[in-house]
């Protein structure tokens, strides 16, 4: 619009890195994100790395963007799709992402290329909570669950927690986010399927040893079915609290739509919320999984 | 200085942009500021709580998503105690969106929803995916009429009636609607659609048959509002497919007095205020002054009927 100035404390559109931000105070942003890379860092997943607007790095651990993918085909992805961030960089105001190519959303979003645009909001949704008192916490992910448990990594080492960080995957060269959770000072135990390590028994053993050390004042986990009902179990048997982060298919993203629902269990009584709003990361004790 | 206000009957909107109800609530603000809108469009509300439809809720298709809520929410009293407020936190006018499975309660609701803070009760006659049977009154004319007469003599509000674009004959369900007294008409909800999915051979909503939701809809609802508003003296609103300044323009010219949006604000959340700067410069670009100039303002009285003589015009 012409006569508008920054004055006005308004603009419609997405905000473009370099602009006045018309709404510094407001949690979420439309933002026009700039890719400085998007490439394989193993067989299976991508990072992508963006520059963004100032806002956009508010982010918290285990909060989510919502991206909108351009088409890998010939029709339109119409929906945005969700994604917990990997890491916020502050220093270089810029957000990371790490996915793996799967539906039509990942294929259009594995095409973009350094220098083109991404248009992103967020961040969005509730993150990961660390309580007083939790010295040490156990995080266990799986897969591109790890993605989103790794600013977990960052958080615990602002609040001087310990983390043992438990991450499965397929096989060693597929374990995500051993380096961030290491460089921060974490534990890191991995569990591959190749060698059987990964198998719930073993998983349960080695919590089992942590809770014994007093390693485990909290659970957090996302990426695994599995993994989440053998931590809610040993949760509740030892009385430790928890956190899962999880994932459905979402439309708005802000919490209008009611479309990205699942179903909890609070006091006995089963109920439905919202993942982009209610979560994405949950009580673990009150998670039904999926 | 563009004037982009309308008139909806009795009630003034700012401009002519709303959210579709279902596609909006005040979490937009987290993103927006919703003083600028034309109306605030609640979630429609029942009686008593509901969970609304099995997961999934929602599939992509080549053509747009499909989508089968099924009215969730906490019921009337939670509405009128908590969410009502929190939309009187903002300022532009309070649409509530009402549905009910009889006529009785449909007239019920509406007195009980004619409360200060309060200000259009829109009946949602038509929702494709709340349940099999009962609920969808405009899919027939005389059902209209019955459910429109109990409704207005329930209430002094301005009352919005919400048609279906699956009724055989939209023209005699807006006339019905009409004549049974309602200030404006809100064309349309969304089309049933189905999705099958290949790979495992199920319907890819819980609910099995959804709302279509897309782009595609705007030329289909552009012809149910034109013929609509060419038999009907009160107000239209048109919702369906509107993405740009252009598709409000596009849908005022054919005889809306406004839009409600959905699909747009779902892929941009600043897609509403967007359309507003947009519609704003579109008009100060033309010199036109007031919004309201391009109501039913289609220029159609002097097409050119002869296939001979049109095919030697321009195009």
């Amino acid at each position: 619009m012409t006569d508008l100035t920054p004055e006005d404390k308004y603009s419609a559109k997405p905000i473009r890195i370099g602009e006045v931000d018309p709404h510094p105070d407001k949690p979420t942003g439309e933002f026009i994100s700039i890719v400085v890379s998007n490439d394989y860092v193993n067989d299976e997943y991508l990072k992508m790395v963006v520059d963004v607007p100032d806002r956009a790095l508010t982010a918290k651990a285990g909060q989510f963007y919502h991206l909108l993918c351009p088409t890998p085909d010939g029709a339109e992805v119409w929906m945005r799709r969700p994604m917990s961030i990997y890491r916020v960089d502050t220093g270089n105001k810029r957000l990371e992402f790490l996915y793996k190519k799967e539906g039509r959303g990942t294929q259009g979003m594995a095409m973009l290329e350094k220098g083109e645009e991404f248009n992103i909001v967020g961040p969005l949704g509730v993150g990961f909570w660390l309580e007083e008192g939790w010295k040490n916490i156990v995080v266990l992910g799986r897969g591109v669950g790890l993605a989103t448990l790794a600013p977990l990594s960052q958080l615990a080492a602002e609040h001087n927690v310990g983390v043992t960080a438990i991450l499965s995957a397929r096989n060693p060269e597929v374990v995500m986010s051993r380096d961030l959770f290491e460089g921060l000072g974490a534990n890191v135990i991995e569990v591959v399927d190749t060698d059987g390590s990964s198998d719930v028994d073993n998983v349960e053993k080695i919590l089992e040893g942590l809770i014994t050390d007093g390693k485990a004042d909290a659970f957090f986990t996302c990426g695994s079915n599995r993994l989440l009902t053998l931590m809610k179990r040993l949760g509740k048997a030892h009385d430790i609290p928890g956190q899962v982060a999880m994932e459905q298919n979402m439309a708005c993203g802000l919490g209008a739509c009611y479309i990205c629902m699942r179903t909890f269990e609070v006091d006995g009584e089963k109920t439905l919320r919202r993942v982009c709003r209610d979560g994405p990361c949950f009580n673990m004790q009150e998670a039904v999984g999926w | 200085m563009v004037d982009l206000s309308v008139k909806i009957g009795d009630v003034t909107l700012q401009n002519p942009i709303m959210p579709a109800s279902g596609a909006f609530s005040w979490d937009y603000g987290d993103v927006i500021d919703l003083n600028r809108l034309g109306g605030l469009v609640a979630k429609t509300i029942c009686r008593e709580p509901r969970l609304g439809n099995p997961t999934p809720r929602m599939a992509e298709t080549e053509a747009g998503i499909i989508q089968s809520i099924g009215l969730p929410g906490k019921g009337i009293d939670y509405f009128l105690e908590n969410i009502v407020p929190e939309y009187n936190k903002w300022e532009p006018p309070l649409i509530v969106s009402v549905s009910a499975d009889t006529a009785e309660d449909f007239a019920a609701m509406t007195r009980d929803l004619s409360v200060d803070g309060v200000d259009v009760i829109e009946v949602n006659i038509s929702c494709p995916t709340k349940a099999p049977s009962g609920g969808n009154f405009a899919m027939h004319s005389e059902h209209t009429k019955e459910v429109m007469d109990g409704i207005r003599a329930a209430t002094d509000k301005p009352v919005w009636a919400k048609l279906s674009p699956n009724a055989g004959d939209i023209v005699s369900i807006a006339v019905a609607a009409e004549e049974a007294g309602a200030d404006a008409l809100v064309l349309c909800n969304t089309f049933l659609s189905l999705k099958i999915r290949t790979d495992n051979f199920r319907p890819a909503l819980g609910n099995k048959f959804g709302g279509l939701v897309s782009p595609a809809l705007k030329p289909i609802v552009m012809r149910m509002v034109y013929q609509v508003a060419q038999e009907c003296s009160i107000p239209v609103i048109g919702i369906g497919g509107v993405t740009k300044a252009e598709d409000v323009v596009e849908y005022m010219l054919a005889g809306a007095s406004g839009v409600g949006i959905g699909y747009a604000g779902f892929r941009n959340p600043t897609a509403l205020t967007t359309i507003i700067d947009d519609l704003d410069e579109w008009c100060d670009e033309r010199g036109i002054k007031e919004i309201s100039e391009l109501i039913g303002a289609v220029r159609d009285d002097d097409i050119e009927w002869d296939p001979l003589v049109a095919a030697s015009h321009g195009v």
